[in-house]
């Protein structure tokens, strides 16, 4: 039987003060972290199995052994809590319920790569999530988790907030680090990975806070427990944000490589109304959309990526039969022209092509031939940015093309809606 | 009043937490928009002085990030969701009732300077979808019957007092 961990104090009551974390367990990770080495620390992240819960699915102690090993120069953990993947909402649960859980997992990260510095990049928007790290935080201090020689360890590590003020692309890694160094958000060109050169010029270890909320399990419960949850390359529990057309949305936390039908189903209470599905986004926004037939697979990296999908960061979209996939695909074009931070030109101009092209095909106005067009200028856009959200942006078109190009012509050729004339006749 | 007077120990308390002053910019003209309700020229100018950066470098900040302001907004600044998630359970007609109720688009500000519409990026609110942010509080599950209500709780709160600000 699969017991969730990652939110099994969001629902007590006061759940987010450093008491009820502490009566239930809390920070005893931390105690058994120190009694490893660091090297023993970065073994049992990586014989764990865990892999970013960001969106790329990084494997997390490979990250961590890649961090440098000499004790003079100085490093840095940077804690992403910048969440703006539409449809992804499970960080901002944990962080407003449960923000201890990620705190000791950044010391614990912090110990093992040397680091006596965090810093949490969150979202602007996240008004409660901001005084709930800084209250967090404080308290870690007054506790002595966080400060001068931690549990007399002799480890040192200072943490602070770091407010964003809208902008997606600041997730991106490198874009979040520009944007704690007082500029624009504009992803850097990688390599060098903020590993070697990140924050300040500093070795910087960038984590999602669902990838760091599961540290201190890890060390509790050990890397085998962990593996032993998930598929062959997907390992342990994951919390799903389902959205849209479901009877029950909301954040479910299960073991990855449960099926999507599953989830959908059981889970989020299947499809509202008695409708039928019809496609699915499975791993947020910028992850290619899934046909109802295609469900029948389970949630893990390798098999998505088979599916012809990604994992993304796990959020689950639901269109019923009456959505019309014209208008997804020009809704999400739209998101992403907005989001492109314009420093590469195939993103911003390609972004914006792709929103006229399906705003016009959307409102009857599409030309014999934008199809193709579409498919031309989603191709020349991905694989050739500075970072990867020129595949972000090409997915939504090209996949809703890709499985429901009838509905396309249709409005091309009848200036109309397919799905509405099927559902108004 | 400049921020120096007004608020001398949380700048000094932004910088002491970087290395290099400039990260401190984005603290500062958060800073300034809590105090001001946008990043006023003198504001931009006295955050430019303080952190040794160029004026254009602050203006090219305000320019990306979105929620920094450099002209005034209502004192509700009206954010609704229209992303996929919450499209998918009716914010496209709720932004266009929201619109019509107060008379102005996306982007404006109703004549008596009480409301600001926007239409906002995922708030990461989707399983409350349609979403709608006032002054940062969330308002979740939304429909046109409890739009109109909470319009009118809000006309009626800025009669006696000043608005929330931010939760
Ligand atoms: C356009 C774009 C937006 C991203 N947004 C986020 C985000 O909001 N939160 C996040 O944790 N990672 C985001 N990422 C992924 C980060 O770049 C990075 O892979 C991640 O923070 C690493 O942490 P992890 O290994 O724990 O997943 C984004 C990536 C891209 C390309």
């Amino acid at each position: 039987m699969f017991e969730p961990v990652l939110t099994r104090n969001i629902h007590r009551p006061y759940s987010e003060k450093i008491t009820t974390y502490l009566e239930h367990g809390g920070y005893n990770a931390v105690r058994k972290a120190f009694a490893g080495t660091p090297e023993e620390i970065i073994d049992m992240v990586k014989r764990s199995g865990l892999r970013g819960r960001g969106g790329a699915g990084f494997p997390a102690g490979t990250k961590w052994g890649f961090m440098p090993k000499d004790q003079d120069i100085p490093k840095i953990v940077a804690v992403n809590t910048d969440e703006g993947e539409p449809g992804t909402f499970k960080d901002r649960e944990i962080v407003e319920r449960d923000p201890h859980q990620i705190i000791e997992g950044v010391i614990i990260a912090a110990y093992a790569i040397g680091a006596g510095r965090a810093y949490v990049y969150i979202r602007g928007e996240f008004f409660l999530g901001v005084k709930r790290w800084i209250k967090a935080i404080a308290d870690a201090y007054e506790h002595g988790f966080l400060g001068k020689n931690i549990l007399g360890s002799g480890m040192n590590l200072d943490m602070s907030v770091h407010r964003g003020a809208g902008a997606y692309i600041c997730g991106e890694e490198t874009a979040m680090l520009e944007s704690l160094e007082g500029k624009r958000g504009n992803p850097r060109l990688k390599p060098p990975y903020p590993a070697q050169v990140g924050l300040f010029g500093l070795p910087t270890l960038v984590h999602n806070i669902e990838t760091l909320a599961c540290i201190p399990h890890i060390i509790e419960r050990g890397p085998e427990w962990f593996a032993g949850i998930g598929t062959e390359e997907s390992k342990g529990p994951k919390i799903f944000s389902v959205s849209g057309h479901v009877n029950r949305p909301g954040n479910y936390e299960l073991p990855l490589g449960i099926s999507l039908r599953e989830i959908i189903d059981e889970h989020a209470g299947g499809v509202r109304d008695g409708k039928r599905l019809k496609a699915v986004i499975p791993g947020g926004a910028s992850t290619p959309i899934l046909p109802a037939n295609r469900v029948d697979v389970p949630m893990a990296f390798e098999t998505l990526n088979a599916a012809g999908s990604q994992l993304g960061t796990g959020a689950v979209i639901v269109m019923d039969e009456t959505t019309c996939m014209v208008e997804i695909a020009r809704r999400l074009a739209k998101f992403f022209a907005h989001e492109s931070c314009g420093r590469c030109t195939p993103c911003r101009i390609g972004s914006v092509r792709l929103y006229e092209l399906l705003d016009r095909i959307e409102h009857g106005k599409g030309k014999p031939g934008d199809i193709e067009t579409i498919l031309e200028t989603a191709n020349g856009i991905d694989g050739l940015t500075f970072c990867p959200m020129g595949a972000a942006l090409a997915n939504p078109a090209r996949s809703a093309i890709e499985h429901f190009r009838e509905e396309f012509e249709f409005h091309i050729e009848h200036k109309g809606c397919l799905v509405k004339a099927v559902y108004s006749s | 009043m400049a921020l120096l007077d007004t608020h001398k120990e949380d700048i000094e308390r932004h910088l002491a937490k970087y290395p290099d002053k400039h990260s401190a910019v984005m603290p500062l003209l958060a800073m300034a928009q809590e105090e001001y309700g946008y990043v006023t020229q003198d504001a931009i100018g006295e955050i430019a002085g303080i952190l040794d950066l160029d004026v254009t470098h602050i203006k090219g900040l305000i320019g990306f990030y979105t929620m920094l302001y450099d002209r005034p907004k209502g004192k509700y600044l009206l954010q609704i969701c229209t992303d996929l998630p919450c499209a998918l359970r009716g914010a496209e007609a709720l932004s266009e009732h929201l619109c019509r109720k107060l008379g102005i688009q996306p982007g404006e500000t109703t004549p008596d300077g009480l409301f600001t519409i926007e239409n906002v990026k995922c708030v990461a609110a989707c399983d409350c979808a349609p979403v709608m942010q006032v002054n940062g509080h969330y308002h979740e599950n939304l429909d046109e019957e409890k739009l109109n209500k909470l319009l009118e709780d809000l006309r009626r709160e800025a009669e006696v007092s000043e608005p929330a600000h931010y939760d």
